[in-house]
């Protein structure tokens, strides 16, 4: 069994309208290059030139921003839901 | 309907049908409403402004929707004051108020809130929902009240009671949550991808935030057609900002009003600036804070347009003034007790910023500088409480002498 990461709407063209998907990865850079294998064109969307997440891209592991931790090195387990948010909202 | 032509996402360019949409599927990058700003140029004057109502729908032609079918409770067009008083105080000859917080649900909100209900029905929505950090509950309630629609209403547990009582009176579902705004925010987000629902500031947000570009309008209009020398607003998610300066751009390229010269200030409070302190360390990522601010309004930790803001800052060669927390209050009372007009936290915010950039030199005493009030004071009743008070005595003369005169 692998981490659970939530898939926002407009994600679900990549990941053939799936919701949720489960990837097996020891932290966030592993996970989104498993995703990658699962689903091509994901990476790009995540992830920018220089190789960290994108402006407006949000990562979360059990509720907490990832910012808040240690970024793409974040470590996840097997029973943690990840979820990934675009950063739209406010008000 | 209306100019507006299409989407577009503000990173990568590419364009998208005017859907309820709000993300980019290529780059995430926010999405806004583009116009045929020639299309506009033909019809828009300044005559044809002033004949139209005396709410913000007079600007409808550079609004996202069709003003006739407007969620409408006369919202806009509220009064900018010249503040004398404040103004001596602060040193300043041209100092005015906006004072945004006489709107119908008694903040700015109104005005995204009108835009984005008023889309929702278009796109035949039924039910309205938002995460809020408290003004916009209040709006999203009311509106939907008055469109018929069922309302959602999330907000973090720890509000002040004149939010939350002010948005449950409207007969919304009101659901608090043990959490920052930041984790309403990310909920909200996943339910808006769930539920066929019009969450105005996640789903309709390139609409709602086009709302926010008639307080530059306004301002310009009532400064008798020319943009100020200064504007100070206080920032959450930096939308507001962003669209205030978006207002008096495209104002100046319509050539209603001369070339615009307006420094972009923007305020936060200490325990929540996110934005103001990625201006100070001067980088353009901004990084999110865990808030812990009085300005509960303000407490946006990972703000959406914060990027943009430092853009808007840097366009209008503005700056971003962080606010201790104690002077939070100060601010209040200085704007009350000079000019009678009693403001939310975020005012309080406002006021000491200026205090501030005037104190550094920022703003010269000659210059038109506006001050956006946007929130109330009755709705933060608890942010100032234990700074008054009232006497009681029993009805004889006696006692008012002795208490009161005496005292
Ligand atoms: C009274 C008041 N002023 C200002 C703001 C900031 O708005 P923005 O998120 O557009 O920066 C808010 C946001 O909730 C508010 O309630
Ligand atoms: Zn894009």
């Amino acid at each position: 069994m692998g981490v659970t990461v939530r898939i926002p709407a407009p994600l679900r063209r990549v990941t053939n309208d799936l919701d949720r998907v489960e990837v097996d990865a020891e932290n966030l850079a592993d996970m989104v290059d498993a995703m990658e294998e699962q689903f091509p064109g994901i990476k790009e969307r995540l992830i920018d030139e220089t190789g960290g997440l994108r402006h407006f891209v949000n990562i979360y592991v059990n509720g907490e921003d990832v910012q808040f931790l240690q970024g793409l090195d974040t470590e996840i387990k097997a029973s943690d839901e990840v979820s990934i948010v675009p950063a739209v909202a406010g008000g | 309907m209306a100019f507006a032509s299409a989407l577009k996402c503000r990173e990568c360019g590419r364009e998208y049908p005017t859907d309820p949409l709000n993300v980019c599927e290529f780059c995430f990058g926010p999405l806004e409403v583009v116009y045929d700003y020639e299309a506009i140029s033909r019809v828009v004057s300044r005559e044809r402004i002033l004949n139209g109502p005396l709410t913000m729908w007079r600007y409808q032609d550079l609004l996202p929707v069709d003003g006739d079918n407007a969620v409408d409770l006369q919202t806009g067009f509220t009064p900018l004051m010249k503040a004398p008083n404040l103004g001596r105080m602060l040193g300043l000859d041209h100092l005015y108020i906006k004072n945004d917080a006489v709107n119908p649900t008694n903040s700015f909100k109104d005005r995204v809130v009108s835009v984005a209900s008023t889309k929702a029905l278009e796109y035949e929505f039924k039910t309205l929902a938002c995460a809020s950090t408290g003004n916009l509950a209040g709006s999203v309630a009311a509106h939907a009240a008055r469109a018929g629609m069922t309302a959602y209403i999330f907000i973090p547990a720890d509000l002040e009671k004149g939010k939350v009582i002010g948005a449950a009176i409207y007969g919304p579902t009101v659901v608090a949550i043990n959490g920052s705004y930041d984790d309403v925010n990310r909920l909200c987000s996943e339910l808006a991808d769930t539920y066929p629902w019009a969450f105005v500031n996640i789903n309709m947000r390139p609409y709602y935030a086009e709302g926010s570009k008639t307080l530059g309008y306004e301002v310009a209009e009532q400064l008798g057609w020319q943009a100020p020398a200064h504007c100070i607003v206080p920032s959450a998610s930096g939308s507001m900002f962003t669209k205030i300066w978006k207002g008096f751009k495209e104002f100046e390229d319509l050539e209603l009003i001369p070339k615009v010269h307006t420094h972009m200030h923007m305020t936060q409070a200490a325990g929540c600036a996110p934005i103001a302190e990625a201006y100070e360390a001067g980088v353009t990522r901004v990084r999110p804070v865990k808030p812990d601010t009085v300005a509960k309004s303000l407490a946006i930790g990972n703000p959406a347009d914060g990027y943009y803001s430092l853009k808007t800052i840097q366009e209008s060669d503005g700056d971003a003034t962080i606010v201790p927390e104690e002077e939070v209050v100060t601010g209040i009372q200085m704007l009350a007790e000079t000019e009678g007009i009693f403001t939310e936290t975020a005012g309080g915010v406002v006021i000491s910023g200026l205090k501030r950039l005037v104190e550094r030199g920022a703003i010269k005493r000659d210059e038109v500088t506006v001050a956006y009030i946007t929130g109330n004071g009755l709705k933060t009743l608890e942010a100032v409480e234990h700074t008054v008070k009232p006497v009681t005595i029993d009805p004889t003369t006696a006692s008012f002498e002795a208490e009161v005169l005496s005292a």
